[in-house]
């Protein structure tokens, strides 16, 4: 094992290096580019043994990616934002057809407006794909998560895609130390790809994706699916276990931080965590019982873990970095869905947070403790609420107002 | 000489096979001229083949637990199905070079699409899989419309044809889209248009493209019963007719030529194709449309002369 400098990129292209990758479909997004990149520049130096071609879109990119993991290779692919949007379609398909494979996105809102950075608007519009999805806080994590990926994904009691994610920006070009598996290690930890009896091969024809006739049997297949995703909880945790066990690196389906004894919790996912047990650590030094539960799978979403290690507290702070229009906050939907009718749950208040990028800081993590525990003690859940100041609001009429005095000169 | 080269083994209509490769009983409509056109090619190419079917008319041949296919099928999407025989063709490669399968396992692989997914939605990823030299066999049934769907228009429809979204009294305005100069225009390892009343000539075709290596297309003029109106048991002379009156040449593109591979000398009239189909029946009653006719008729003979 040795300790090296990486952007969340290079470690997820080092993740897909150590797991033994044979195909590569690739299409161009910034800022998922670099994972590719780097892959490619082993493929051409023969430090990796696999093969990598340019689709025209991520459409094309991921039908190529399920249709080769049908045939039985190991098969890593990543995009981001719009590209994950117009390979939607396929996300579907190629989870129905059972293919097995990583696919990582690197988080990036939606258009429109267009931008560059970061939020999860992306990653959660593929919850209901099939996808298994687990979510990074590290560039260490990211690494480590497409090892338990493939693990999870390839289990012949689950046989479904795993979306990785991390953010765009903040951890995807964002250099952190991190622990390099041992090659030998790390091969032994995914093992080796067994495609099944469903692979194309001359000597055994298959109908693969076949249509069905009624709801009947789609029920049945979709049911099938769901189950096989359930399952991959207990595989994820398994694999988890073993991963610690061979690196002394948890990586829990959800993780606690000074949550045990907390009155006021944060939960979000991804590199924010890392802001939200800074802003624990300093509410706890001013005497609040602070303190941050993070899920690292979102499917199967892990309820049970996450009812438990609720149990007891008194406020929630959500914080979603995404925005469901006409509704709120994605995580706070599930967390609400998960917990409904729990005796002792928690009181739960949304906040919108880190839209395009849009930072959130210690000082605004520490204000909306103090509000999730307002709520608490008057027993009435806020509203969603938008985190978003006066001066941002100033600044883009004041911007908005120059621009207009320009045109108008 | 090489494999290109070799004679061919299907001199006259009892030198075809006839296994029964695809099995009866699918539910795809009676008459079904792309259905016939694909049949006849799957005995030519065999059952060690792996068709990606893009989404259209014969996405339901494959329905659970059922398929007519003695080799493999892969249903994929409208879009993409070359995408996905690129991904199969590609894990095949790799599977074979790291020798986790023996060589003979492989299969050769067959795009199945519709001219609506071709020559439209499907266009991109068709266009990208030539660019990249894809090892694969394209087989288009081209039955001039959205035929799954109840025959809307594609970019496909002929001129003057009436289609479910072409209700006005000069049918569909636009022109058809010449799906074979695309590729052709592309330098594909080989192109050639084809048709299931011309069986010889589509055996032969098949069986080249079988031994080459690169993109290949073959492009099946498919007529289709319900879509263009017609009576399912005249769907081999519709296909006939459109052949002898030079609505649809049989074409060959290989070594940077397209030759005429079957000539009927004279040809018919196109009246003659058009007027057995309630898709043109607008074009002869109440009255005769003779601007029309004569655009129609000028059209085929224009591009009859641009060939040999």
């Amino acid at each position: 094992m040795s300790r090296v400098l990486l952007s969340g990129n290079a470690a997820i292209a080092w993740g897909a290096r150590l797991a033994g990758v044979d195909y590569v479909p690739a299409f161009p997004i910034t800022p998922q580019t670099e994972i590719i990149e780097t892959l490619a520049g082993w493929i051409g130096s023969n430090e990796l043994d696999a093969r990598t071609v340019m689709f025209e879109s991520e459409h094309s990119m991921l039908t190529a990616a399920g249709a080769a993991a049908s045939t039985g290779v190991r098969v890593f692919t990543a995009t981001s934002s719009q590209g994950l949007l117009y390979a939607m379609e396929m996300l579907y398909s190629v989870a129905g057809w059972r293919a097995p494979f990583v696919l990582v996105n690197v988080s990036r809102a939606v258009a429109a407006p267009v931008t560059l950075h970061s939020d999860h608007g992306d990653v959660l519009a593929a919850r209901d794909s099939g996808f298994l999805q687990l979510h990074a806080a590290t560039c260490q994590e990211a690494l480590d998560l497409v090892l338990l990926g493939y693990r999870t994904a390839e289990h012949p009691d689950v046989r479904l895609p795993a979306l990785v994610n991390l953010d765009g920006f903040l951890l995807s070009f964002t250099r952190e130390p991190v622990e390099l598996p041992d090659p030998e290690l790390a091969r032994r930890f995914v093992g080796a790809f067994e495609p099944g009896a469903s692979a194309f091969r001359a000597s055994r024809p298959v109908s693969q994706a076949v249509a069905v006739l009624g709801g009947g049997p789609y029920s049945y297949f979709r049911y099938e699916m769901h189950r096989a995703s359930e399952h991959a909880g207990t595989v994820f945790a398994d694999a988890a276990i073993e991963l610690e066990a061979a690196t002394g690196r948890a990586n829990d389906a959800v993780e606690c931080y000074r949550s045990d004894d907390a009155e006021v919790v944060f939960f979000l996912i991804g590199s924010l965590s890392t802001t939200a047990k800074d802003a624990v650590d300093r509410l706890r030094e001013s005497g609040t019982r602070a303190g941050l539960v993070r899920p690292r799978l979102l499917r199967p979403f892990p309820t049970a873990a996450l009812r438990s290690a609720l149990h007891g507290r008194r406020a929630v702070a959500v914080v979603d970095q995404d925005l469901s229009i006409g509704s709120g906050g994605v995580l706070h939907a599930e967390l609400a869905g998960a917990l409904h009718g729990q005796a002792g749950a928690p009181l739960l208040a949304s906040f919108i947070g880190g839209l395009g990028g849009r930072r959130v800081g210690v000082d605004e993590l520490c204000s909306i403790s103090g509000e999730a525990l307002e709520a608490a003690s008057a027993g009435r859940p806020p509203a969603p609420r938008l985190l978003y100041t006066e001066a941002e609001l100033r600044e883009v009429r004041k911007l908005q107002a120059i621009a207009h005095e320009e045109r108008h000169r | 000489m090489s494999d290109a080269d070799e004679p061919t083994r299907y001199r006259r209509m009892q030198d075809l096979p006839s296994t029964h490769l695809l099995g009866s009983g699918t539910s795809l409509c009676a008459g079904c001229g792309g259905l016939g056109a694909f049949r006849e090619l799957y005995e030519v190419l065999g059952e060690r083949t792996v068709v990606v079917n893009a989404a259209g008319c014969m996405s339901l041949l494959a329905t659970h637990p059922f398929t007519p296919f003695r080799g493999s099928w892969l249903y994929s999407a409208m879009a993409s199905a070359p995408a996905g025989a690129q991904g199969v063709r590609d894990a095949l490669d790799i599977l074979i070079a790291k020798r986790r399968i023996p060589a003979d396992e492989d299969l050769d692989v067959v795009v199945l699409t519709g001219d609506g997914a071709a020559s439209g939605m499907g266009l991109s990823a068709t266009s990208a899989a030539i660019d990249r030299g894809l090892d694969f066999i394209y087989l288009c049934y081209d039955n001039e419309g959205y035929g799954n769907t109840g025959q809307q228009s594609s970019a496909s429809t002929p001129h003057g044809a009436r289609t479910a979204t072409d209700r006005g009294p000069r049918g569909y305005p636009g022109v058809k889209k010449d799906l074979f100069a695309l590729w052709v225009a592309n330098r594909p390892a080989y192109a050639a248009t084809i048709i299931a009343a011309e069986p010889v000539d589509l055996a032969r075709k098949v069986e080249k493209a079988k031994r080459m290596k690169g993109p290949r297309l073959l492009l099946a003029l498919a007529p289709c019963p319900p879509g263009w109106g017609f009576d399912p048991k005249d769907s081999i002379e519709i296909g006939r007719l459109a052949v002898r009156t030079g609505v649809w040449p049989l074409l060959e593109y290989a070594d940077g030529r397209v030759v005429r591979t079957k000539h009927y000398e004279p040809r018919l009239p196109v009246e003659r194709y058009l007027e057995r189909q309630r898709r043109f029946a607008h074009l002869f009653e109440p009255r005769r449309d003779e601007q029309t006719l004569a655009a129609i008729q000028t059209a085929v003979d224009e591009a009859c002369a641009r060939v040999t």
